[in-house]
């Protein structure tokens, strides 16, 4: 029997609801297991609700299932939001002062959402409260632990003769994963470690949370001995790393030799940039230290000007933002287009439009990022589907910029980037640096903008003798001077058009559309929903059904070609994807002249579960399915 | 062997309006590099838009002719990048304290070490003469159908509140003095900013050359006009900072924003406020990477072989369970 296992915790924003995850992540990674957790938060900086739910596997794990099998409950809104979605023979711990605690009495939740609160309580006939949920878990088979978490503070405090501890609320998340852990067996030494190394910089911190932890370990542990699940220490496969989201495409960019990131803070967008500014001094092999230089602007516009400023003196560039953010990007990108300047921009999607969901995942920007600007200028769109190949894609988009001299936007989400996994240790020896026509010495007279067979001219940069240039966004000359002959326009138009056949032809089939599988039903999909996808056809193959998988990565140009012949052997193609007007679908659509026989679309804000695709898959399978299936789970 | 005032220059035909008051600025930077002999390769003109984003194409060194309101933006990630190199930025006011104010101030509060002119003629002259924010509130110039229903931006006034460390106001019919304080901004620690006023034959009918050099006000004995603009050296004013106290910063802040004020019968120029006390980006740097200045972004090495060279081994060990 494979063990698979999902725990949750919830609380008030800025309660330390991540590091309790934190901890309960690094004891699951600890014991051999497979981790993959998100988070879920609101825009807000305290108060709010905001919950984690980590998933153990002996398997691997891409994704979240639906609700979880435990739960560490010490406000009465989580209870109220996910006491329901624990499954039999699960638990709740809970603390014990929150039980009659009604709905009326919890303000931070929606209005929309009382409403349907207050409808489902009366259809049960029970009050609005967390006793009723209480009382609904029992009844579904779920084991239910009250605690008096004040109780065991007030113990805490006690033993170490410090009654100011008795009052420090913030130790409900230690004491929460503490519970947790004791309910579940676990080995007390890695939970103890993992508070150890969370804390490492504060001793007396780590000091003091260890002995909470002990206490409430063998509180739990003693009293709550009969649960039926346990976490062992199994097989561990060797080098392991638990990452988060947004450390793959920064250790992507230290790698491969981006050393300028310019950011104005944004959801989810900033924590790359502040883990790159976190390490900004790097170690050279056989050489002085290097760094990256990380510049926090004034605004998106001057993020992506000081990008391109800096790219024009030959540095690996790049600017890090969220769908707002990147909005006001749009009239620099289209200079760097027409100036033809290596340019990556991390694009890190949340849910639109406007501050949307400011929050929330969402892949509502495709057709945006493909269509920012105004003009026509080739640009590269690339997205990655998980944290592992965003590492890896980060380096080949800084490839791209250099070889087809053009800005390139690498498509992340929010999903990726607040989700906790384990995954092998990233390999920098598989990254390879093509600088492409970057030059080093010029020697006799130089143009910028040569016309060349290929349409990529040589690149100087700025300082380097012989190779002084113009630039301008105003159409040019072979020199970089302005020039509005009409012969003149249709050649540097011409030019720069031809990158997109040199991309579809350069770029290897394999970095264009990754092929997981084909079948007669075959998935189409980009970014983020990968993960889940990949667990859900997994789940169908072992029910004895195959389908196929097609994750398109380069999705500007569109490799039309390469998708198509991926796709010849499928008569029943699916479109997965997180938006409302399934936007690839569009780009199927136009480019393969082909509608996608059905739609998988969520745009609720909340990443899709394995569970959620694989029952539309198999409704699809069983012919039972709508053309358009739009999928909800989630709080 | 010695780099020659028109090796600065380049075959681009100029387009300006005859009379322009352009002409003197882009005359002023090529003296200005001649003097200090900046081989052209190791500068770097960046423009705005509007006539005088073109002046980036007069000059023979790397030029960068960018987006309106944004010639800072860029210019600061070049400099940034590769701080060997010397950057100007120029833009005209519409550029500078309209569309691109945020920079402006931003700018001031980075201290980056580079130099930015303003082109000040206070009309939009390339979409045929529209109010800028220099134009003062209630002037009328040639094309507006009404008047300025705006107050005016004190270019000197904001950049000494932005956090400038190098101040000062020209004019571009004196192209020596022009010359002087491009070079003395080019060598100041941090960045210096030149308001320069500049009349616009074709759309601003108010303050035409004319004007500035006060035609309308006659002297009664010479008979000679006397001329608004005169030189702030002239007078016996000190504009820089000398001592890190409070009370020595106060008074040199507060006499160059009066001073800033000044307009009508007279006008200043020459520097308003000089500090070099205040740190410049650069140290804001090496503070924390401290061989910065040595081996900068545009410098660094990244690979060898076309293998990566930076070795994150530390970063991976410690995420490693």
């Amino acid at each position: 029997m494979v063990f698979d296992y999902s725990w949750l915790i919830g609380g008030p924003q800025g309660s330390g609801v991540d590091t309790a995850a934190n901890i309960f992540s690094r004891v699951g990674a600890k014991l051999g297991y497979h981790v993959f957790g998100k988070r879920e938060y609101h825009s807000n900086i305290k108060g709010l609700h905001s919950y984690f739910v980590v998933r153990l596997s002996d398997n691997k794990i891409r994704s979240n299932v639906n609700g979880a099998n435990i739960m560490v409950a010490f406000d009465a809104e989580t209870m109220i939001r996910h006491g329901l979605s624990i499954s039999k023979n699960g638990a709740i711990i809970y603390d014990s002062s929150i039980v009659n605690t009604s709905i009326d009495e919890i303000p931070t939740i929606e209005a929309d959402h009382r409403v349907r609160l207050d409808e489902f309580f009366k259809s049960k006939n029970m009050e609005p409260k967390v006793s009723s949920i209480i009382e609904l878990a029992k009844e579904s088979g779920v084991n239910v632990y009250p605690i008096s978490f004040w109780d065991a503070l007030s113990n805490i405090a006690d033993e170490l003769k410090r009654p100011e501890l008795s009052r420090m609320t913030r130790m409900f998340n230690v004491l929460g994963v503490s519970f947790s852990l004791g309910v579940l067996k676990a080995p007390i030494a890695p939970l103890l470690e993992s508070i150890e190394e969370i804390f490492s910089a504060k001793p007396t911190i780590a000091d003091l949370n260890k002995k909470a932890a002990n206490f409430a370990y063998n509180y739990a542990s003693a009293k709550f001995s009969g649960f039926n699940a346990s976490l062992n220490e199994t097989d561990k496969e060797p080098n392991i790393m638990l990452v988060q989201g947004h450390q793959g495409s920064a250790l992507g960019k230290m790698v491969c030799g981006c050393r300028f990131q310019s950011y104005y803070p944004i959801t989810p967008a900033s924590d790359e940039s502040e883990f790159l500014e976190t390490h900004e001094i790097l170690q050279v092999k056989e050489d002085r230290p290097g760094s990256t230089t990380i510049v926090q602007t004034e605004d998106e516009i001057s993020a992506i000007g000081m990008a391109v400023g800096a790219s024009l003196t030959g540095t690996r560039s790049a600017t890090s933002t969220s769908g707002p953010g990147f909005s006001l990007m749009a009239e620099t990108l289209g200079w760097a287009g027409i100036n033809e300047v290596p340019v990556v921009i991390s694009l890190f999607q949340r849910s639109g439009p406007s501050t949307g969901l400011p929050t929330r995942q969402g892949q509502d920007d495709l057709l945006f990022a493909i269509n920012a600007g105004h003009g026509e200028f080739p640009r590269i769109v690339y997205a990655s589907g998980d944290v592992e190949d965003s590492f890896y894609d980060t380096g080949k988009c800084f490839n791209f910029a250099d070889v087809f001299q053009l800005p390139v936007i690498h498509i992340l989400d929010k999903f990726i980037a607040s989700s906790v996994v384990t995954c092998n240790r990233f390999e920098p020896d598989l990254v390879s640096i093509d600088r492409g026509k970057l030059l080093e010495k010029i020697d006799g007279d130089y143009k910028r903008f040569a016309h060349s067979p290929d349409g990529i001219s040589p690149r100087s940069k700025l300082g380097l003798e012989n190779g002084v240039f113009w630039n301008t966004g105003d159409e040019s000359d072979e020199h970089g001077h302005i020039s509005e002959d009409p012969v003149n326009r249709i050649q540097m138009m011409d030019k720069r058009q031809k990158k997109v056949e040199q991309i579809l032809t350069l770029v290897p089939k394999n970095d264009q559309a990754v092929a997981y599988g084909k079948s007669d039903i075959c998935i189409v999909s980009w970014g983020s929903p990968k993960g889940p996808i990949l667990d859900a056809i997994e789940m169908h193959r072992k029910e004895g059904h195959e389908i196929g998988f097609i994750d398109i990565k380069l999705l500007e140009p569109f490799p039309t070609e390469h998708v198509k012949s991926l796709l010849k052997d499928s008569s029943v193609i699916v479109d997965i994807e997180a938006n409302m007007t399934a936007q690839l679908g569009s780009l199927i659509r136009k480019n393969l002249l082909k509608d996608p026989d059905y739609y998988v679309l969520k745009y609720t804000g909340r990443p899709m579960t394995c569970i959620e695709i694989f029952d539309s898959l198999k409704k699809i399978l069983e012919k039972k399915a709508e053309k358009r299936q739009v999928l909800l789970y989630g709080d | 062997m010695a780099i020659k005032l028109g090796d600065y220059k380049t075959g681009v035909h100029n387009d300006w309006c005859p009379g322009c008051g352009d002409f003197g600025i882009v005359n002023a930077i090529q003296m200005s590099l001649a003097e200090m002999q900046i081989p052209k390769h190791k500068a770097a003109i960046f423009s705005g838009i509007g006539c005088s984003g073109k002046t980036s194409h007069f000059i023979n060194t790397y030029g960068v002719h960018t987006l309106h309101g944004r010639v800072l933006t860029f210019a600061q990630g070049a400099k940034i990048a590769n701080p060997e190199m010397t950057i100007i930025a120029a833009g005209g006011d519409g550029d500078g304290l309209g569309i691109g104010a945020g920079h402006f101030v931003a700018a001031g509060r980075r201290n980056v070490n580079m130099t930015y002119i303003i082109f000040d003629n206070a009309v939009y002259g390339l979409t045929k003469g529209q109010a800028s924010p220099t134009l003062k509130l209630g002037e009328q110039t040639k094309s507006l159908s009404n008047p300025n229903p705006n107050y005016n931006v004190n270019p000197i006034a904001l950049a000494i509140s932005s956090g400038f460390t190098f101040v000062a106001r020209s004019y571009s019919y004196d192209v020596r003095q022009l010359k002087d304080l491009i070079t003395a901004a080019v060598k100041h620690k941090g960045l210096a900013f030149i308001d320069v006023l500049q009349p616009c034959p074709t759309y601003n009918d108010l303050y035409t050359r004319d004007w500035f050099s006060g035609i309308d006000q006659i002297n009664e004995e010479t008979k000679k006009p006397t001329p608004r603009i005169y030189n702030l050296a002239d007078v016996g004013y000190d504009p820089v900072v000398h001592y890190s106290t409070t009370t020595e910063l106060n008074e040199k802040l507060a006499q160059a924003l009066e001073k800033s004020l000044e307009w009508g019968d007279k006008i200043p120029t020459g520097i308003f406020y000089k500090n070099e006390l205040v740190t410049p980006y650069t140290k804001r740097i090496t503070d924390k990477v401290p061989n910065y200045l040595e081996n900068p972004a545009a410098k660094q090495k990244i690979s060898k072989n076309g293998k990566p060279t930076t070795d994150i081994s530390t970063i991976l060990d410690s995420l490693r369970i």
